[in-house]
């Protein structure tokens, strides 16, 4: 059957249809919100007056911005959670993928799928099962502390001191998988002959960790670094249920962008919150660039 | 993305609708009206149809129900966007307080709808709850929340203790609450926070607000707040709160098994024990008008109707509203079947009122909670009340928790404040 002449698509059209749908869609989820924040960050807007109910303030929320005890405050959370749950994920999951990929024959891809099962769950359910595991009287870890060690019941979820090492450790536990994977796929790159001709020359276990693995991983680490500094800076979910949509107590789990949120939909301050996610960009920005320079190899800085 | 973008969009719409009712075919379609609301006012302007059907056979009502948190953000949406918007929206009462803040809500004051000719048949304090700072008035009231002190009146025996130990204030309260503790073990209440909460609500001169005066100077740093935390803070020292939040497991549980001796809440709080909470306590509660002849609200609710709802229904959303607010037979009814408190004045005098509460071993507690009603007086929402609420809790928090000092911390709470007044 041919299709009429008017239906039919000619080849010099046929690429823009077929990408259309990406396109489309990205432009009412991606570039439409993006510049409608962009344009709320100049306003100062109370929602439930209509959208005809916005003034230009000019700079004034990115002054109020700076000036919030707040804003930092939960800059300096959030610092501390990406560092906390970000930077053992590393320590863990590259010894952890050599160890896997030297001892593992036959288990690899189940030890493997173990380690990932957490990545792909759906956050809402891993913040749920942890609420209930970290409840102060019922719990499962206070349950476990009190039988092996004698501690006494720990509200880890009411009090500030307890909240961030808490929810560090689900983000921990977590993202290990997926890094644990990339490390994975970049250690079948490096070539057997290295390990072998360092074996001939006498050299150690350790010795080819530390002098042949870690340096072909480099790339990979950037990669992986990079990927954790992104997710750490914009921390939300985890933090969000876990502390009810508030940031906990002293609001000492309330990462930058539970706050931006809240700013607009607790405090109805939508310009405000805009103002924040851009400075909240910036500062990502900043730090994916200072990673970049940190990883750059010697002599070309 | 000019501002007058949704209008004409919308005026289109409606010319399209006008152009559609020439033809014959709209004369026989009826015509609908749109209630949002939450449980369980959901049930309530459900139950009411029956009658609103009979006035009116041709006007379909359709109730969209959410849960609370979901039905105001989505009220929010909608009033931002003026898109989806219903044509009677169901309030509670703190988000009045808000939502009045902007000019999203029909102001019922303006002709054709003059709610003026119907204030003296509310409760005064949820009439005048939904006066903005400009004068309108942009919601109705429909039930009420006034506070009441339960408490646990076989605890209180054991301890030697009666009603009046508790009541003629609140440094009595707490006093009674050591002797409590130390002779039954049980917690005098859940937080310590909830005994701040309603401190800093006693004593407050109708119109004044709760944490900034009328042009937004912040009040937080005065003898009412230091009074508020220096008894909560005794609370804490004298270990007589639970430290649960309300609504918990652990809060539940101590209701159950009887280690939360009072508890300061809304009347409604007593159907909910009752229902649910801790049904196996009944006949071992009692009710009793707040320490110091506090008289406070927990809670409530009010229809509104969005100033850009399609005008046409306005007219029907209005007498709808009327309908559920004024009418003394649906009032009672909601009262009966989904303990809504009534907001309109002349079911009060009903003698169900004067009826005895099993829940309460017989006591006619309603009769309390009426003269609490007529009592309350209505309090001045700040633009920034949900962020000074937060910002107090976690000074409050400091002290007990950290020792922090309360002038240290009421200070701490007062710049944090004055940074917001105003945005």
């Amino acid at each position: 059957m041919r299709w009429p002449a008017f239906l039919r698509l000619s080849p010099r059209w046929a690429p823009y249809v077929f990408i259309s749908p990406f396109l489309l869609l990205f432009a009412v989820f991606g570039v439409f919100p993006l510049l409608f924040s962009l344009y709320l960050a100049f306003q100062s807007w109370e929602p439930t007056s209509g959208l005809d109910a916005m003034e230009y303030v000019g700079l004034a929320n990115f002054a109020f911005a700076l000036e919030d005890e707040w804003f930092w405050k939960s800059l300096k959370n959030t610092a501390w959670l990406a560092l906390a749950s970000g930077v053992p994920q590393h320590l863990v999951a590259i010894p952890l993928a050599v160890f896997i990929h030297t001892s593992f024959k036959r288990l690899r891809d189940g030890v493997i799928g173990a380690y990932f099962l957490p990545y792909i769950t759906s956050t809402v359910a891993i913040a749920i099962m942890f609420s209930s595991l970290f409840s102060t009287d019922f719990g499962l870890v206070n349950a476990g502390l009190q039988a092996l060690f004698g501690i006494d019941n720990i509200d880890w979820l009411g009090k500030p001191e307890n909240i961030k090492p808490a929810i560090a450790f689900i983000v921990f536990w977590r993202y290990i998988g997926f890094n644990m994977v990339l490390y994975l796929a970049a250690l079948q790159t490096i070539p057997k002959d290295l390990y072998e001709a360092a074996t001939m020359d006498g050299a150690g276990r350790l010795q080819q960790f530390f002098h042949i693995t870690l340096p072909s991983l480099k790339p990979m680490i950037f990669f992986g670094v990079t990927l954790s500094v992104i997710g750490g800076l914009q921390l939300f979910e985890e933090p969000f249920i876990l502390t009810g949509g508030k940031g906990g107590a002293d609001q000492s789990a309330m990462t930058s962008a539970v706050y931006l949120y809240r700013m607009a939909f607790d405090f109805n301050d939508f310009g405000g919150a805009s103002a924040m996610s851009w400075l909240l960009f910036v500062v990502v920005a900043l730090m994916t660039w200072l990673t970049n320079r940190a990883f750059r190899p010697r002599g070309q800085s | 993305m000019t501002s007058a973008a949704p209008w004409p969009r919308h005026r289109r719409a409606l010319l399209a609708a006008g152009l559609a009712c020439a033809l014959p075919v709209c004369a026989a379609a009826r015509r609908k009206l749109t209630v949002a609301a939450f449980p369980l006012l959901d049930e309530i302007v459900k139950a009411a149809l029956p009658r609103w059907q009979r006035l009116h056979p041709d006007v379909e009502v359709q109730v969209v129900s959410r849960q609370y948190a979901d039905h105001h953000t989505a009220m929010t949406t909608a009033l931002s966007t003026s898109v989806y918007l219903p044509d009677v929206m169901a309030l509670e009462s703190s988000y009045v307080g808000r939502f009045s803040q902007g000019g999203g809500l029909q102001d019922l004051a303006q002709p054709p709808y003059q709610i003026d000719r119907f204030r003296s048949r509310f409760v005064p304090y949820a009439y005048d709850q939904a006066i903005n700072r400009r004068g309108a008035v942009v919601a109705v009231p429909t039930d009420i929340g006034p506070g009441t002190l339960l408490y646990r009146v076989d605890l209180l025996a054991k301890a030697g203790l009666a009603e009046a130990d508790l009541t003629p204030s609140w440094e009595a309260y707490v006093d009674a609450g050591i002797k409590l503790k130390t002779a039954t073990g049980a917690y005098l209440i859940s937080n310590a926070q909830a005994v701040k909460d309603i401190v800093i609500r006693s004593g407050l001169k109708p119109g004044e607000g709760l944490y900034f005066d009328q042009d937004s100077r912040v009040l937080v740093n005065s003898p009412r707040f230091v009074r508020a935390f220096e008894l909560a803070r005794k609370v804490r020292r004298h270990k007589l709160d639970a430290r649960v939040s309300a609504w918990s497991n652990e809060w539940a549980e101590g209701f159950k098994r009887g280690t939360l001796a009072t508890d300061l809440s809304g009347a409604w709080m007593v159907g909910q024990m009752a229902n649910w909470v801790a049904p196996g306590t009944k006949g071992l509660w009692r009710a009793a008008q707040l320490p110091a002849q506090t008289f406070v609200s927990y809670g409530g609710s009010f229809y509104a109707i969005p100033r850009r709802a399609t005008p046409e229904n306005k007219a029907l959303a209005w007498e709808l509203i009327q309908l559920l607010t004024l009418d003394r037979d649906l009032q009672f009814a909601a009262f009966k079947s989904q303990d809504a408190f009534p907001a309109l004045l002349e079911t009060l005098d009903d003698p169900f009122f004067e009826q005895p509460l099993p829940f309460l071993g017989g006591q006619p507690a309603r009769m309390l909670w009426r003269e609490a009603a007529r009592k309350i007086t209505a309090t001045q929402v700040h633009k920034q009340a949900n962020f000074a609420d937060e910002v107090i809790g976690t000074e409050l928090d400091n002290v007990l928790d950290h020792g922090k000092d309360i002038g240290r911390a009421l200070a701490d709470a007062e710049r944090l404040l004055a940074r917001r007044a105003h945005r």
